[in-house]
């Protein structure tokens, strides 16, 4: 029973990533009825801002200690943070232990301002072109961008730990009378991937402004008949779309080391969660990313895998399959939606 | 299909193209002078050196890069000449290789069989690269190995830690200095006695492919000859990047060691993930739960971060050591670089400087020669210790470092420290040992 | 001739002078000067183009005719060389059961595949596609090559070992793939003055291969079957409503691509005998629709010029290293050389994802369709300014 649950939450945990990133491809296509292949370099970009924001805090000034000695047997060259200079050890140590939260408020602006520009700059350009075209010029652009991260922070991953207070583990079957150990920092980013997902369809359904965008969404030309500059309301969703995408990266930061290509790595079973959600569907994409999680993890138990071999690696496509081929338009897809 | 006439032009037209297209063959007869592939007969020699540039093993194979430059410049005769000097062997004259000056051209695997193969074959094919070296994963080392058997150059394999590089997979034309997955069972299991007994269960997470098999295969040997219990082998996916629902169950396996054989991007994260379910911390059968990373290495230990403290795996070469050998490289590859180089540097290094070596020795550029001056050649000063090429499968044979993470680190490269020095006696094995067998060497082609 | 109307000839024709003759075309700059860096005229790229032309052409057949745009076609390819190692392994080396082999289990795979992806069309389809190819590429990398049934090799590829049958193997016969005996390396170096030319026998097989399905590509594209795909293209539900069941012949075509890349596959068994499982990667799919779209969907040679043009990207500019820089720009003082391999560093060797991605997306932005569309606009151009020249002259003639 234990394991069962122990199971059942990593897939909560594993899905919410999921649920996030595909939650935002989905804003994107619903929205603009583009198929965004950059979006898996965007939750890349979230997480590099966290690495980013750590380098900053930690620049260091280098002072020489001739007790001991570098690789060379030159004098060892310390490097001491000007924040813990400036603040003191405690109070810049702890601003530099916090970097990855703190990072959100940093990622923001940046993931909104990528979004504004790829939008204003490429994406406007290619509403009229083919879905072909769009995944073209959008992989180009992802290859692109991957390989600028690449340039400046190389290929190896790069550790970015939690904040040392989030970092341990905690009983969560405790208050049921079993023992569940988990990492804390994944609860923080289950819990934080449920406030993201609220807070947009929050956002979606009880502003104007959300109102305004999924009328849009069902029928944009009559929205744009009404007077309503529809065009600068999607641009700002897609903005919205990189800031979820990028945040969902932030937070992933202390889970697995960031690196250039982790993008790649989220991208197709990102389009599978989409799909096996339903193009077009906020809802399905959400709970198709929480399903395909709790599958996964599953599917990865000894008992699975010693019943099936090599289940483990194909459970996704497996999903796929049988649920487009049970149910046409995905779990709870649009009809008319990408069909063509 | 409209149009269907068939005019007695056409016919005859189609029968002469027909006829050029069958006479054609007989005219490509393969005729060339050379008395092997790609023999330099001008004042240059071309080396190719074929490793990973995009891809998640870009950085090893730069630092790689970086040694192959280093190697080209001392066999030339610039810089300080690094292992050069300490070498045991001295009829390298720093004037290139027989009096040839060393040329190199560079390709990309991007870490697949396919375009490693590609890129050695454009080496071999256009550029008349003499001898192939590099690689980091097994599969591609194995891939270009037949390769340049088929064609009949040298292949110097560059970091490969499989066991069927030199087991199932032998070619006489592949020589490897980087030690194997045998090895570090061999070197690993005295420690892993001393450190945490012999009453202990194993959990196995394995990455789910050849190397990965090897690996648990040696490892699950050398520890159960300890007296140790194997638990569960556990299989991931290559192509997994979060290993939290392989870590998940455990914990409550009643395992006390977890074996991570995994690599690169893998053993990152399986580690990361390992250390975040508080596996490090924990307690078992009144015992301290213990991580195991069979294969290290110091530049994904970085990626690891503080994950790695304490943590116990096995090494080809450390830049911490202090022998002569070892002093001389990370000097001049320190002095040029700016930073200590990685085992995956020292090994390409030092398969430059023996291929050279052994073409000096042989005299000839021809791979059969060179082979078998290789074969069963013993030296030293190369950072390893006494080593043997053995002729039997053209592995090499020398100490093993058995390292841990370091608790306090005092620089960014500072991560690992050598906790012991397993002499080679201690991990050579039969040529004919069941985990190497399946394959023969061969005989050696000189191509052409 | 052929069948075919003049043009169509004239394009075939073009394509197999081009084709025979690309050892000397791809070969512009002699052996010994700075530039040889550029010059692809080597058997393994060459055989490379005319394979992965193979490939997009028959990619084409499916997404340039119909529309439907499979993400999953890698997996054909990858089956088909795991086909012809397995004939190499079993019966010998001559390639030609291997190949036939190769087109028939790809046909057959792709028409299971195809049966049941084709049920859904749009996204819902490539997400079928790519679903049967992931699955293929992790059980093919890991599951089947487990020692106990070992179809694949893993992640070393399957090659052929000396313990294998290979029952009409004799030992006249070369122990590399051969053709009755010709070996597929057979190589005849031409030296002309400064340049060298090779000659391959695998490049002019593949060649040889590469312009019959250039030519049935040809007639399939003119056939009524061709008009029928293109129907189904610009609407299929008009179709459909017409009593006409659109199926078979979406599966027909999708057959035919899928036994295309299969025959790629064979061939690139043929030239080298190792298949690895990456050929099955979503990547590798991807790979072949960024050849198709770049050069041009829907036409007929698009796909070739895509295919060269990445393929040499891959292994040109992979190459370039600084060392190579320097002694390009060695004429230059030291600091401006510096400075200039400076600027050119990120795009070359290790950066050559960025430049082929930056050339991505200008393509697709500026040349909508394609590379063939970047032809015939340079070739209007030319026209256009002839046109405008004999117009200017004409004009001014009255005026003197």
């Amino acid at each position: 029973m234990d394991a069962f649950l122990l199971q059942i939450l990593n897939g909560l945990d594993k899905g919410s990533a999921y649920a996030l990133i595909a939650l935002g491809l989905t804003l994107i296509f619903g929205t603009l009825g583009v198929v965004n292949f950059a979006h898996g370099a965007l939750f890349m970009i979230g997480a590099f801002c966290a690495v980013t924001l750590q380098r900053l805090f930690s620049l260091s000034f280098e002072t020489i200690d001739p007790s001991q000695k570098d690789f060379l047997g030159n004098p060892l060259k310390v490097k001491t943070p000007y924040l813990e200079s400036w603040l003191g050890p405690d109070a810049g140590g702890a601003i530099i232990d916090w970097s990855v939260p703190l990072a959100i408020l940093f990622a923001i602006p940046i993931m909104i301002t990528i979004g504004f520009v790829m939008e204003r700059g490429l994406i406007k350009h290619f509403y009229k072109r083919p879905h072909a075209d769009q995944i073209l010029v959008t992989f180009g652009l992802a290859i692109v961008l991957q390989e600028i991260v690449k340039y400046f922070y190389g290929a190896n991953p790069i550790q970015t730990p939690a904040p040392d207070a989030l970092n341990g583990v905690a009983n969560v079957g405790a208050m049921i009378g079993m023992d569940i150990v988990y990492p804390v920092w994944r609860i923080v980013y289950f819990f934080f991937s449920v406030l993201i997902i609220g807070g947009i369809f929050a956002f979606l359904q009880f502003t104007t402004f959300g109102m305004v965008v999924r009328a849009g969404m069902a029928d944009r030309e009559t929205v744009g008949l009404l007077g309503i500059n529809i065009d600068r309301r999607f641009t700002i969703m897609f903005g919205i779309a990189a800031a979820v995408a990028g945040l969902a990266g932030v937070m992933y930061t202390p889970i697995n080391p960031p690196n250039y290509h982790m993008g790649m790595d989220f991208l197709v079973l990102s389009f599978v969660v989409v799909v096996v959600g339903g193009m077009g569907s906020l809802p399905g994409a959400v709970l198709a990313g929480f399903l395909l999680g709790i599958l996964e993890s599953f599917a990865s138990t000894t008992w699975a895998t010693t019943t099936l071999p090599g289940i483990n690696q194909i459970i996704i496509y497996v999903v796929a399959i049988l649920v487009l081929l049970t149910r046409p338009r995905g779990l709870m897809g649009l009809k008319g939606v990408m069909e063509d | 299909m409209s149009k269907r006439e068939l005019s007695r032009r056409g016919v005859l037209k189609t029968g002469a193209l027909g006829g050029a297209g069958l006479a054609l063959p007989t005219i490509f007869t393969a005729s060339s002078a050379a008395a092997f592939t790609n023999e330099p007969t001008g004042g240059t020699v071309t080396l190719g050196f074929n490793v990973p540039q995009t891809g998640p093993y870009a950085d090893e194979g730069a630092d790689e890069l970086r040694a192959y430059q280093l190697a080209v410049e001392h066999l030339n005769g610039g810089g300080d000449g690094g292992m050069m000097n300490t070498f045991s062997s001295k009829t390298l004259q720093g004037n290139g290789i027989l009096g040839k000056k060393v040329e190199f051209v560079t390709g990309d695997t991007q870490t697949k069989s396919d375009a490693a193969r590609a890129s050695a074959k454009s080496m071999i094919e256009k550029d008349g690269a003499v001898m192939i070296t590099g690689g980091s994963s097994s599969g591609v080392a194995i891939a270009v190995q037949g390769l340049c058997q088929e064609a009949g150059v040298i292949f110097m394999a560059g970091l490969t830690h499989s066991n069927d590089t030199t087991g199932k997979d032998k070619k006489a034309n592949g020589f490897r200095h980087f030690f194997n997955g045998f090895m570090s069972g061999a070197a690993l299991a005295p420690v892993l006695k001393n450190l945490y007994g012999t009453d202990r269960t194993a959990y196995h997470l394995t990455a789910d492919y050849t190397w990965g098999w090897t690996q648990e295969e040696s490892i699950a040997a050398a520890t159960e000859a300890l007296g140790w219990n194997t638990i569960n082998k556990v299989r991931t996916p290559l192509a997994a990047t979060d290993f939290s629902s392989y870590i998940a169950p455990v914990l409550n396996s009643g395992a006390d060691v977890l074996v991570l054989n995994h690599y690169g991007g893998n053993m990152v994260n399986s580690l990361t993930n390992a250390v975040q379910f508080g596996l490090r911390d924990k307690v078992v059968n009144g015992k301290n739960f213990e991580i195991v990373v069979p294969l290290y290495s110091r530049l994904m230990a970085k990626g690891a971060g503080a994950n790695v403290k304490g943590i116990h795996g096995s090494t080809n070469w450390h830049w911490s050591l202090q022998d002569e050998g070892s002093k001389a490289f990370v000097r001049s590859f320190g002095t040029k670089y700016g930073f200590p180089p990685s085992q995956a540097a020292h090994t390409v290094y030092c398969q430059t400087l023996l291929y050279a070596d052994a073409v000096a020795r042989a005299g000839s550029f021809n791979p059969c020669a060179v082979a078998e001056a290789l074969e069963g050649f013993e030296f030293d000063g190369l950072g390893n210790g006494h080593t043997l090429y053995r002729a039997e499968d053209h592995q090499c044979f020398k100490d093993v470092l058995v390292v841990r993470g370091k608790e306090n680190p005092t620089s960014e490269f500072d991560l690992l420290e050598v906790v012991e020095v397993t002499p080679a006696a201690q991990v050579t094995y039969a040529p004919d040992h069941p985990m190497f067998a399946g394959g023969t060497l061969g005989s050696c082609n000189p191509g052409a | 001739m052929f069948g075919l109307d003049t043009k169509d000839t004239r394009s075939l024709i073009i394509v197999a002078i081009l084709v025979v003759l690309a050892p000397f075309i791809l070969n512009p700059f002699p052996a010994a000067s700075a530039m040889a860096q550029f010059n692809a005229g080597y058997p393994d790229l060459m055989q490379k183009f005319v394979i992965f032309g193979i490939f997009a052409i028959g990619f084409n057949i499916l997404f340039g005719l119909t529309g439907y745009l499979s993400f999953g076609h890698a997996a054909f390819l990858g089956v088909g060389s795991y086909s012809c190692v397995w004939m190499f392994k079993l019966l010998g080396y001559n390639v030609i059961p291997g190949i036939l082999l190769s087109v028939v289990i790809s046909g057959i795979f792709a028409l299971a595949i195809g049966y049941v992806s084709l049920r859904r069309s749009g996204i819902y389809f490539s997400i079928l596609t790519l679903a049967f190819a992931q699955m293929s590429f992790s059980l093919a990398y890991s599951v089947l090559s487990n020692p106990k049934f070992n179809l694949t090799n893993g992640e070393t590829g399957l090659q052929v070992y000396a313990n294998d049958p290979q029952w009409f193997h004799r030992d006249s016969l070369p122990d590399l793939p051969h053709l009755f005996g010709l070996s597929m390396r057979a190589t005849h170096k031409l030296e002309i003055g400064a340049w060298e030319f090779q000659l391959n026998v695998g490049y002019y097989l593949c060649a040889l291969v590469m312009l019959g399905c250039f030519y049935l590509a040809i007639r399939i594209f003119r056939s009524p079957f061709g008009l029928m795909l293109r129907a189904v293209k610009s609407n299929q539900q008009r179709m459909n409503y017409t009593g006409l069941n659109t199926r078979p012949y979406t599966l027909a075509a999708f057959v035919i691509s899928g036994m295309y890349a299969g025959l790629a596959g064979g061939l690139l068994s043929a030239v080298d005998p190792l298949a690895g499982a990456e050929r099955m990667q979503w990547t590798a799919s991807g790979e072949v629709v960024l050849m198709t779209i770049l050069g041009g969907a829907g036409t007929l040679i698009g796909p070739v010029l895509g295919a060269g043009f990445i393929k040499y990207f891959e292994n040109i500019f992979s190459k370039i290293n600084d060392h190579v820089l320097h002694s390009w720009f060695a004429f230059l003082p030291d600091g401006i050389e510096d400075f200039v391999v400076f600027l050119i560093h990120p795009f070359i060797g290790k950066g050559w994802h960025l430049t082929l991605g930056i050339l991505f997306m200008l393509v697709v932005i500026f040349l909508p369709g394609g590379l063939v569309e970047g032809g015939q606009r340079i070739g209007n151009w030319v026209r256009g300014r002839k046109r405008r020249k004999s117009k200017t002259a004409t004009k001014t003639e009255p005026a003197e």
